[in-house]
C-alpha cells in the first residue's frame, strides 16, 4: 500500500516509500487486483490497537458496500470514473467505504481522475450559511494577529468581508494558547457579526477542551474546532478521544446556534500529522490522512480542512507533492461524504512558491472543493506561512463561474459591497462597516 | 465634529492597526501590480535567506580574529536538498566529524561549561548577520562568570538536536546552539538560541530553554546575550533545562528546527 503511494518525502523519511519508480508501479499493479473486501478483514493498524480502526470497522456500513462489494481496487476506479456513476450513486455508497479503500484507489488515480470523481459528489452543510452547493466557493476568513490584537484582527475581517470572504467561517487562530483571550476574541466576532447581521459563523481555533469551557461559560460558541489524526496515537498527541469529541459535539449541538442548520464542528487535518507524533505504525501518510476523516465523518462536521502545505518538506517536499496531496485529500474525504475544503499553502523551506498554489487552487475549484482560505495577502502574520489570499477566492470565481453562499451573496448585495454579477464594488461604499473600527478606537 | 468621528472612506487608513496585508489595492478582484510584487520581493528574500550557502569559513576567520579556536563540522545530511527533507540526518554528525571532535574532549575533572555550535539551521543569513555580533557580546558575561569553553564549533547543515551529540562528544555541562530559524515573510535573518542541560543524543525539545527572533529590529544580539547568561547561570543553579528552567518574560517558543 504505502510502496503504490505517489512519492512524498514524508513516506521516505519514515522509510516506507518505494525505492524506484519501477517498484511503485509494481506496487500498483497489485494493489489493483487487492478485492475491497480485503481491507474490511485485514485492518493496517490492528482493531485491537487503535480507537480509529475500531471506529472504522464499527461503523461500516455493509448495505451501502454491497453494489461494490465484489470488486477490486482497481474496478473501484473504473466504476467511479463511469458515467454512470454520478452524484447520486456516490452519495448512496459514501458509508460503505473505509478510508482505507479510498486511499488504495487513489493511489491508482491521476490527477485528473481525482479532480473528475471528485467533482461529481455534492457535499453540503449548513450552520448560518449553507456550505458545498455545486457552483459554490467558500471562504474562511483567517484575520490572524501575532499578538491577538482585537483592532488588528478587526481590520483584517472588514478587508476580508469588503473582498467577499468569510461565508464558510470566520475563523482566528489564536496566538495564545488560553480561555480568556479566546474568550474575547469570540466576543468580538459575535459582537461584529450581529451588528451587521452577517450570515456566517464564527470560531477560535483553539483546543477543543478550551472551546468546552467557554461553552460551559456560555461563551457565544458556534463552531467547535479540532485538528485530529488518523490514529489513536496522534491524537492523543493532540490531547484528544472519541469521548471528548463526542462530549463538545453533543454540547455545541444543544446551544441550536445555527440558523439554516446544525452542522457543528470544523476539523483541520494534513498529511504527516501521525509520523510528525511517532505514531504511524508503518502506513504511508495519505492512508493516515484518509483515515482522520473517518474521525471527521463521525461528527457530521460543517467543515473538514486539509491543511496540505504546513508542515514542511520534511513531509511534502515540494509544489509537484502539496499538489497531489491536496488533490489526494480532497478526493478521499469527498468519497467519504465530507464537506471538503482546503488550507492551500506552503512554508519558506519548501520547494513551492504562489504559483504553485495558483494551480492547486485552480485545480481543486475545477474538483469543486468546498472552501479555502482568505489569509490578507496570503501572508499568516501569525502562523508564518503562505496560504490563499482574499483575492484569490475572487480570482476562482471569476475564472469558473462560482458564486459563495447564497445567503452570504444576499447580504453582500445589501451591503452594497458586490454588484448583481458577483462583481466587488469600490471601496468607498465601505463607510458604514468602517464605523465599527472607529468606535473601537474611542 | 473631533477628528475622530471623521468617517474613514479608506482601508489605507487603517493598515497600521496590523502587519496583516490589508488593503492591498484591486484591479478588477485581483491584487495590483505594486502590491503583488512586495509580497514577491519578501519572498524572494526568505528563499534565499534557506538556500544561501554557509560561510563557515568566514565565521572561523572571525572568530580566530578574536582568538578563538573553531572546528568545522557536518552533520549527516549531505546537502541542503537531503538536509530538508531528513531531519533525522540534521541531527547526526557525519563519520568525520565525529572523528574531528573526540580529541578535544574535556576530561571529567575539568570538563567544559559551554559547549557553543553556531549552525546553520533554516536560515544562513540570520547566523551570517547575528552570530559573531551575540558571541561579542555574551563573551563579557561568560567571562565575568567564569565559565570554561569548549572550542566553537561550527555545523553545517545542522538542526537543533546536533547540539546533543556535539555535546556529548565533547563532554561538556551545557550546549548552546545558534541557529537560523525558518524565515517568515517579515523576517528572513531571525535567529534562535537553545540551551540544552547534560546534552546528549536523545534529549528532547521539553528539555531546552529557547531564545528566539533574534536580530536587528527584533531582539537585539545584546539583550539576548544578557538572557542567556541569566538563562545559563539558572540551568548551572539547578542542574537542568527545559520546562522547568522559566525565566520571567523569557520566550518559550520552541519551534523544532
Amino acid at each position: 500500500m504505502a510502496k503504490a503511494s505517489p512519492m512524498k518525502s514524508g513516506d521516505a523519511l519514515a522509510g516506507v516509500a518505494a525505492a524506484t519508480e519501477e517498484e511503485r508501479i509494481a506496487a500498483k499493479f497489485a494493489l489493483a487486483d487487492l478485492p475491497l473486501t480485503i481491507f474490511l478483514n485485514e485492518a493496517l493498524i490492528p482493531y485491537e490497537d487503535d480507537t480509529v480502526t475500531r471506529l472504522i470497522m464499527d461503523n461500516h456500513n455493509k448495505a451501502a458496500f454491497a453494489p461494490i462489494s465484489s470488486m477490486t481496487v482497481g474496478d473501484l476506479r473504473n466504476w467511479l470514473l463511469a458515467y454512470e456513476t454520478g452524484t447520486e450513486q456516490l452519495r448512496s455508497v459514501a458509508a460503505g467505504i473505509i478510508p482505507e479503500m479510498a486511499a488504495a484507489v487513489s493511489k491508482l488515480m491521476r490527477n485528473q481522475d481525482l479532480i473528475l470523481v471528485a467533482a461529481k459528489v455534492e457535499t453540503i452543510s449548513r450552520f448560518r450559511s449553507t456550505i458545498g452547493l455545486k457552483g459554490q466557493l467558500s471562504t474562511r476568513l483567517q484575520p490572524n494577529h501575532p499578538t491577538d490584537d482585537p483592532k488588528g484582527i478587526a481590520a483584517a475581517i472588514l478587508d476580508g468581508l469588503l473582498n467577499g470572504v468569510g461565508d464558510a467561517v470566520i475563523g482566528i487562530n489564536p496566538a495564545a494558547d488560553d480561555v480568556v483571550a479566546a474568550e474575547r476574541l469570540l466576543q468580538l466576532l459575535d459582537d461584529m457579526r450581529q451588528r451587521y447581521e452577517i450570515p456566517v459563523q464564527s470560531c477560535i481555533l483553539t483546543h477543543i477542551t478550551n472551546t468546552m469551557v467557554i461553552m460551559e461559560r456560555k461563551g457565544p460558541v458556534d463552531i467547535v474546532f479540532q485538528s485530529i489524526a488518523g490514529t489513536e496515537g496522534a491524537n492523543n498527541s493532540f490531547g484528544i478521544t472519541m469521548d471528548l469529541l463526542q462530549e463538545a459535539w453533543e454540547a455545541a449541538l444543544s446551544l441550536q446556534r445555527g440558523t439554516v442548520g446544525n452542522n457543528v464542528m470544523y476539523f483541520e487535518t494534513g498529511q504527516g500529522s501521525a509520523l510528525s507524533a511517532n505514531a504511524h505504525h508503518g502506513v504511508d501518510q495519505q492512508t493516515l490522512e484518509a483515515r482522520a476523516y473517518a474521525v471527521a465523518c463521525r461528527y457530521e462536521p460543517l467543515l473538514v480542512n486539509t491543511v496540505v502545505g504546513f508542515i514542511g518538506p520534511e513531509y511534502l517536499y515540494d509544489g509537484k507533492q502539496i499538489i497531489r496531496a491536496g488533490l489526494e485529500d480532497h478526493f478521499c474525504g469527498k468519497l467519504l461524504g465530507l464537506p471538503m475544503g482546503c488550507d492551500v499553502c506552503y512554508t519558506n523551506h519548501a520547494e513551492a512558491d504562489q504559483n504553485d498554489m495558483d494551480n492547486l487552487l485552480t485545480l481543486l475549484g475545477t474538483a469543486g472543493v468546498n472552501f479555502i482560505m482568505g489569509v490578507p495577502g496570503s501572508d499568516d502574520v501569525m502562523l508564518n506561512y503562505q496560504s490563499t489570499s482574499f483575492h484569490d477566492a475572487s480570482y476562482l470565481r471569476q475564472v469558473l463561474g462560482l458564486s459563495c453562499a447564497p445567503e452570504f451573496e444576499r447580504w453582500l448585495l445589501k451591503m452594497g459591497l458586490c454588484d448583481d454579477q458577483g462583481r466587488l464594488l469600490p471601496k468607498n461604499r465601505t463607510a458604514p462597516m468602517l464605523a465599527y473600527l472607529q468606535e473601537m478606537d474611542q | 465634529m473631533s477628528q475622530k468621528s471623521k468617517p474613514l472612506y479608506d482601508l489605507s487608513q487603517i493598515k497600521k492597526l496590523t502587519p496583516a496585508r490589508i488593503g492591498l489595492a484591486r484591479v478588477g478582484s485581483s491584487i495590483s501590480t505594486h502590491d503583488m510584487l512586495a509580497f514577491d520581493l519578501d519572498h524572494a528574500q526568505a528563499r534565499d535567506a534557506v538556500h544561501l550557502p554557509f560561510d563557515s569559513a568566514t565565521i572561523a576567520s572571525q572568530l580566530n580574529a578574536r582568538q578563538i579556536q573553531s572546528i568545522c563540522v557536518h552533520s549527516a545530511a549531505v546537502d541542503r536538498t537531503t538536509f530538508l527533507q531528513r531531519p533525522d540526518l540534521g541531527r547526526q554528525l557525519d563519520d568525520p566529524s565525529k572523528q574531528r571532535l573526540k580529541p578535544y574532549q574535556s576530561p571529567d575533572n575539568e570538563r567544559y561549561d559551554l559547549a557553543m555550535v553556531i549552525a546553520d539551521g533554516l536560515s544562513t543569513l540570520a547566523i551570517h548577520n547575528n552570530a559573531i555580533a551575540l558571541i561579542d557580546y555574551f563573551q563579557k558575561h561568560s567571562a565575568s562568570c567564569g565559565w570554561r569553553w569548549a572550542p566553537i564549533v561550527i555545523a553545517s547543515q545542522a538542526r537543533v538536536a546536533l547540539a546533543d551529540e556535539i555535546g556529548e562528544i565533547l563532554n561538556s555541562r551545557l550546549s548552546i546552539i545558534l541557529i537560523g530559524e525558518r524565515p517568515g515573510l517579515s523576517a528572513a535573518d531571525s535567529m534562535g538560541i537553545y540551551l540544552t542541560h547534560a546534552p546528549r543524543i536523545g534529549r528532547t525539545d521539553a528539555q531546552r530553554n529557547c531564545i528566539s527572533n533574534i536580530r536587528q529590529i527584533g531582539l537585539s544580539p545584546e539583550k539576548a546575550a544578557r538572557q542567556l547568561k541569566v538563562l545559563i547561570s539558572e540551568a548551572f543553579k539547578l542542574g537542568l533545562s527545559g520546562v522547568n528552567l522559566k525565566i520571567k518574560k523569557q520566550s518559550q517558543q520552541v519551534i523544532t528546527i
